[in-house]
């Protein structure tokens, strides 16, 4: 056989035919599991695409860099669900462009943060961490509070994002920037519809500053997080899930 | 590429060559050690014993949990958690069900089922309170020091539960409720200082006469909730301003500030983050801080 393969590296067509084969090869492995992403995804209900300003939040949290030291992926494992609560499941990010799974907890898991703190909170941790949490290394976030929220453009994101499969309506692109302040103030005339376009959708004046900042956007994304799959029922099992899933 | 015609061998190394040969150097065709050729063709097999006893492949059919093949052991990571689960339960059921229906009372007489509570709300406490309330649960500025006997809404073990279980102006529909009127947009500045003035010496033990007509201004606004001696009243949450303990900061600016714009704190609903029986140890775990009332 060895023999043979001095033909090849002889014949350049031949070469490139083998070559082709060989890569192909590589690339089926790759690329078919892709084809049947859908079975890696279970059916889970409550899971719908971010509203506008948690969008933007979601789009800080990339920005500052907040995936190297939190994860958001909790895993099958005991300690894990008896810390963070339930396991993660693959529908809760299957909206992430790029998903925020990340490596490494320098910090704690947040895919449950959402819910566990008060938004004061958050936004004092955010300004200066030791303040609450003395033994802290989380380096302080205090310009989020004087920058304002960049919402002008998160239509276009969602455009953007409809492209690739997030299902973002019509509707939820022409109210975008309405749905984003609407969601960053105590009071509102457009909360219906954002509740309606963007079921459980937490509203509310999340900094305490008249101007919409990116502390509202922040803020408004890591209290939505892992809070809107319906797990209480939730099981894995392959005879229930169907159930599940009506 | 080895010329299998050539034979030549190398004299100094004793190797055979591949018959290449570049200005005179040519090119050794050592041949590769055994035990790492060995280890090679071990782990091809294990990979495929792997491929049979594991979930492996996808498939293009529906089979197995996640389109994919089964593998003969029918492990999936979540039995492995359901099974890891199960031994914990297992472990706590000695205690568990004694523990969740007995009176708090009760468990406080139990040596066993008091140990049993405190060991679980150590833990949960470490997990989810000591973010605000401190690892030891001294507080900070704007979350209760949970070792005083200073308690805004009671400091019994059932109105301990009972704010861990529903939280403080939160999100759920029993949540403990209430909020300070902002008295800058009711009051004129020199009243909310008379006020603050009278608040102040109080606290620090000093009734004297010269306060009168604060005590006057307080009557009328401020006694409905704090009550005649300052005491506050654990209905309302309205804290006790007679003592030196302060939750927003002791000197006369913070006092006036919260009168004039006052802050008012969120303990989120913990009833369905953690089970009914973690709630509990909680509130046996937070009771024996130090400060829990009778």
């Amino acid at each position: 056989m060895l023999k043979h393969h001095k033909k090849i590296e002889k014949n350049s067509i031949l070469l490139l035919i083998f070559t082709v084969l060989v890569i192909s090869v590589g690339g089926i492995v790759e690329i078919l599991p892709l084809f049947r992403m859908e079975t890696t995804i279970e059916p889970v209900k409550g899971v719908r695409p971010y509203s506008p300003l948690e969008l933007a939040g979601y789009k800080i949290y990339i920005r500052e860099g907040c995936y190297n030291c939190h994860s958001q992926q909790i895993r099958p494992l005991r300690d894990e669900v008896e810390r963070y609560g339930h396991y993660s499941l693959a529908a809760e990010s299957m909206y992430d462009f790029p998903f925020q799974w990340g490596s490494k907890r320098t910090g704690p898991d947040l895919a449950r943060v959402g819910g566990k703190y008060s938004d004061e909170w958050h936004v004092q941790h955010l300004t200066h961490p030791q303040d609450l949490v003395p033994e802290s290394i989380m380096p302080g976030y205090k310009h989020l509070a004087h920058r304002g929220a960049d919402l002008d453009t998160i239509a276009e994101d969602m455009k953007v994002l409809r492209t690739i499969g997030v299902p973002y309506s019509d509707d939820m692109i022409k109210n975008a920037r309405r749905d984003a302040y609407a969601q960053a103030a105590d009071e509102s005339d457009y909360h219906d519809g954002l509740e309606e376009r963007y079921p459980k959708a937490v509203y509310r004046n999340f900094d305490g500053e008249v101007t919409t900042t990116e502390m509202d956007a922040l803020v408004a994304y890591l209290q939505i997080l892992g809070t809107l799959a319906e797990l209480k029922n939730y099981h894995s099992a392959p005879t229930t899930m169907e159930a599940s899933n009506d | 590429m080895t010329d299998h015609k050539n034979n030549e061998v190398d004299q100094h190394s004793g190797t055979q060559t591949t018959g290449h040969e570049w200005d005179g150097i040519k090119e050794l065709d050592t041949p590769m050690p055994r035990w790492w050729l060995l280890t090679f063709y071990v782990c091809i097999i294990w990979a495929v014993g792997y491929w049979y006893v594991y979930p492996a492949w996808p498939t293009f059919g529906g089979e197995g949990i996640r389109g994919g093949t089964v593998g003969a052991s029918d492990w999936t990571s979540y039995k492995q958690l359901e099974e890891s689960q199960a031994e914990i339960v297992a472990r706590r059921a000695v205690y568990q069900s004694q523990f969740d229906s007995a009176p708090f009372a009760e468990i406080k007489q139990n040596e066993a089922l008091f140990a049993f509570g405190m060991a679980g709300g150590k833990a949960a406490f470490g997990d989810n309170c000591a973010t605000c309330h401190g690892t030891g649960g001294a507080g900070a500025s704007g979350y209760p020091n949970l070792n005083d006997d200073d308690w805004l809404w009671g400091g019994t073990i059932e109105d301990i539960y009972t704010t861990i279980r529903y939280g403080i102006r939160a999100n759920h529909e029993e949540t403990r409720y209430s909020e300070m009127p902002a008295f800058s947009e009711m009051l004129d500045a020199d009243d909310i200082d008379v006020i603050a003035d009278y608040v102040v010496k109080t606290s620090a033990g000093a009734a004297d006469a010269g306060s009168s007509t604060g005590a006057e201004a307080f009557a009328e606004n401020c006694a409905a909730c704090h009550g005649d001696t300052l005491k506050g009243m654990h209905d309302f949450g309205a804290p006790n301003l007679s003592d030196s303990l302060w939750l927003y900061g002791s000197s006369k600016d913070d006092i006036v500030a919260q009168i004039k714009k006052p802050k008012h704190g969120l303990m989120p609903s913990w009833e369905g983050r953690l089970d009914a029986s973690t709630i509990r140890q909680l509130a046996l775990y937070v009771h024996s801080l130090g400060g829990g009332e009778e």
